[in-house]
């Protein structure tokens, strides 16, 4: 089955103020779709919305993963439905080994009496491991535990990798990343593009969609998507940056600070 | 009932070694040690008055029968011992040692395992030398006490150069309420001898409501020059059982001493984990685990006592408090004017699992020289709820979210146990009590 995902008028609040002021975006299956946009206009508040976070409130719109209301589900049941947000800061958890932890969260989604055999899990891992060149010893350290910026960043796509998820959400997947480990990281997206899942790709540099080819470009400004395109978009921000957007819609403060 | 100890004193502990038999140096050192009890305070920890505690049940000596083979140890003991005991073993049973095992190759390089009543006549002047010299029988009420009741206990010594591969095992287990229950663990690590000991100290009592037993025990090590003593320990005995353990190492030079702890007891605790860091390049390592439930008050403290140049301490506690329980942490890095160079870190860690729960955590720093470096870090909180999201963002329940990060927090202390089959005992006794 192929994947639809949409947002609809989304509006989520902070502390009682509102970040996201009306976001419309519909994912198919298939379909890449990036997200760019200057410091502080909201793009990781909107990951953060849609994957559940309690800190933000949502108080408008709709969100539907294949017909299923996003927004009723527990962060974790919205997990299983599919919904997969590699973090811009992943947290760090001592004692919780790698290992431990993702085989945890595949048998989450498996349901009891259908666990994942340990010999299973641990070939899956090395496999995925060994695509992404990690060294093998990331399975047995603690999850993210003094891990560099880089290593955190390809853990979270070993982890998509490994849950197969429907609708992925990249935060500044890039950030962090040496160009070789950009590649790589790149590849494991790539590899994992198919009719069954959606990508939303947020990030600052036209350098990450030269590997991920983007179907389409949105631009967020003041907490809502003010211009979307082609690929082509991505690369006029890229050469002349956002002055010239700003211009064309009348935006002096594209931050979501302003009134 | 157990002995009404109001008149405990010197008679009565003299009175007890002679019927026991034991050599007449130690009857006159129990008999010292009554006099010291009759008179002497209880000790007072930081921010934990101790009473209302019922620390007067001492019991009455009442020996177990010994056996011959591991075989014939009672189902409740046998269940208690990790399948991969390969190792020495020795298993106290109440009042008395009833099991010894020490392999032929082990004894001829001279290395001793016996009960310490046993070695208190085979090894008189090892023991004489070394037994209470660490924890002193005049410190207090419960040393002086200790002194005169202790009985069974383990008695190790490791020759010179010797490294012993496995881990060598002690079982403390108690099941009678009525029964006096003092081990006394002494080790002697002599010059460049290596050596794991695991203690389990255990107890099923299934005794009626307001029974309590008094386990006031002690551990004794000392590490002579360039000796590495690894020393474990798990207690979890029943809430019934007041835990009363003061753990001594001293340390010559180039010596290394390391604590895995797992304080898991069910009822009121009060332990007191210290290195005496006497040599020069001597090391100690504290890492210490804690869990309260229920109604538990615990007082927790580790030190390291820095006496020699360059030596190095490190002391990390983590606790997690549930339900009602109460904690006091301390630790206590004391650096000695003149032992230059030396090196003093500490951590202390709680998590709070409920509301009524209470958890103090007080690091110390006593310095008294100032070519050292010493640090220190605490902290009490809850569950971090990023942790929680991050891994419920995978798919993960909230419940198994938090079991998987309470787990964790005990986990860098659990993990060094040195047997695996007590890891996995370990674990079963976490997850019973953080349920
Ligand atoms: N926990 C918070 N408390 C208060 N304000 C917040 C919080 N999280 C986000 N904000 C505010 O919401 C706005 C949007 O932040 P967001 O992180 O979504 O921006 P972004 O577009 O991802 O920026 P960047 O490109 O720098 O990652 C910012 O003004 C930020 O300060
Ligand atoms: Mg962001």
């Amino acid at each position: 089955m192929s994947t639809e995902f949409e947002i609809r008028g989304l509006k989520a609040t902070i502390e009682g103020k509102e970040i996201l002021k009306g976001i419309d975006l519909k994912i198919q299956g298939g379909e890449i779709h990036a997200i760019m946009g200057p410091n502080g206009t909201g793009k990781s508040t909107l990951a953060s919305a849609l994957m559940g976070h309690p800190k933000y409130e949502v108080t408008d719109g709709e969100v539907t993963l294949n017909g299923e209301d996003v927004l009723e589900m527990e962060v974790d049941e919205r997990a299983r439905a599919g919904l997969f947000l590699a973090m811009q800061y992943p947290s760090e958890i001592t004692g919780v080994t790698n290992a431990d932890f993702l085989r945890s969260a595949i048998n989450a989604r498996r349901g009891e009496g259908n666990e994942i055999s340990l010999i299973k899990f641990i070939r899956l891992m090395e496999g995925k491991m060994k695509e992404l060149e990690m060294d093998p010893e990331f399975m047995h350290r603690y999850l993210n535990e003094g891990f560099s910026g880089g290593e955190k960043k390809r853990n979270e796509i070993l982890q998509m990798m490994m849950l197969e998820p429907k609708l992925v959400i990249l935060d500044e997947i890039d950030s962090g990343l040496d160009i070789d480990a950009l590649k790589i990281v790149a590849a494991g997206v790539n590899a994992m593009r198919s009719e069954e899942r959606g990508f939303l790709v947020i990030t600052h540099y036209q350098r990450l969609l030269n590997y991920i080819k983007p179907d389409f470009v949105h631009v967020m400004m003041q907490g809502r998507i003010v211009k979307s395109g082609g690929p082509e978009l991505a690369e006029r921000l890229e050469a002349e940056g956002y002055d010239w957007v700003k211009e064309e819609l009348g935006i002096v403060d594209e931050t979501v600070q302003q009134a | 009932m157990s002995t009404p100890t109001t008149s405990f004193g010197r008679e009565a502990a003299a009175a007890l070694s002679r019927s026991k038999n034991e050599p007449a140096w130690l009857i006159a050192w129990r008999e010292e040690a009554g006099e010291l009890a009759a008179k002497l305070e209880l000790p007072k920890p930081e921010k934990m008055p101790l009473t209302r505690w019922t620390l007067d049940q001492y019991g009455t000596d009442r020996p177990s029968k010994t056996v011959s083979s591991a075989a014939d140890l009672p189902a409740a003991i046998a269940e208690l011992l990790p399948e991969d005991t390969q190792g020495a073993l020795i298993v106290q049973h109440n009042s008395s040692v009833v099991f010894t095992r020490l392999s032929e190759e082990l004894k001829a390089k001279g290395v001793v395992l016996t009960s310490l009543e046993e070695a208190a006549r085979a090894h008189e002047k090892l023991v004489r030398e070394h037994l209470m010299t660490a924890y002193k029988k005049d410190e207090h009420k419960l040393a002086a006490v200790h002194a005169a009741l202790w009985n069974g206990g383990v008695f190790l010594y490791v020759p010179r150069n010797v490294d012993i591969e496995f881990p060598v095992q002690a079982l403390l287990f108690a099941d009678d309420a009525d029964a006096t229950f003092m081990p006394h663990v002494l080790i002697v690590a002599d010059t460049n001898s290596r050596v794991s000991f695991v203690e389990q100290a255990a107890a099923e009592l299934n005794a009626g409501e307001g029974r309590t037993l008094l386990h006031n025990a002690a551990v004794e090590i000392f590490a002579k020059s360039g000796a590495h003593v690894r020393y474990a320990a798990v207690h979890h005995m029943d809430a019934g059982v007041v835990d009363v353990s003061y753990r001594r190492a001293v340390l010559d030079n180039d010596a290394r001493v390391e604590w895995i702890v797992g304080d898991l007891h069910n009822g009121n605790t009060l332990t007191d984990t210290n290195s005496v860091l006497q040599g020069n390049g001597s090391a100690s390592d504290s890492k210490i685990i804690c869990v309260g439930t229920g109604s538990q008050r615990i007082s927790l403290t580790t030190r390291a006592q820095h006496i020699g140049k360059s030596s190095e301490s490190d002391m990390v506690t983590r606790a997690v408090m549930k339900d009602e329980a109460t904690s006091i942490i301390n630790g206590i890095t004391k650096i000695e004017h003149g032992s230059t160079k030396a090196n003093g870190q500490q951590t202390e860690k709680v998590l709070m699992l409920s509301p009524k729960a209470r958890g103090d955590a007080n690091p110390i720093l006593l310095i008294d020289e100032d070519d050292v470096k010493a640090g220190h870090a605490a902290s009490v909180g809850q569950v971090n709820a990023d942790q929680v999201h991050y891994l419920m963002s995978r798919g993960i329940s909230r419940k198994e979210a938090e079991r998987l990060i309470i787990h964790g927090f005990l986990d860098p202390v659990v993990s060094e146990i040195p047997l695996a089959g007590l890891r996995e005992q370990l674990h079963r006794i976490l997850e019973r009590k953080l349920g």
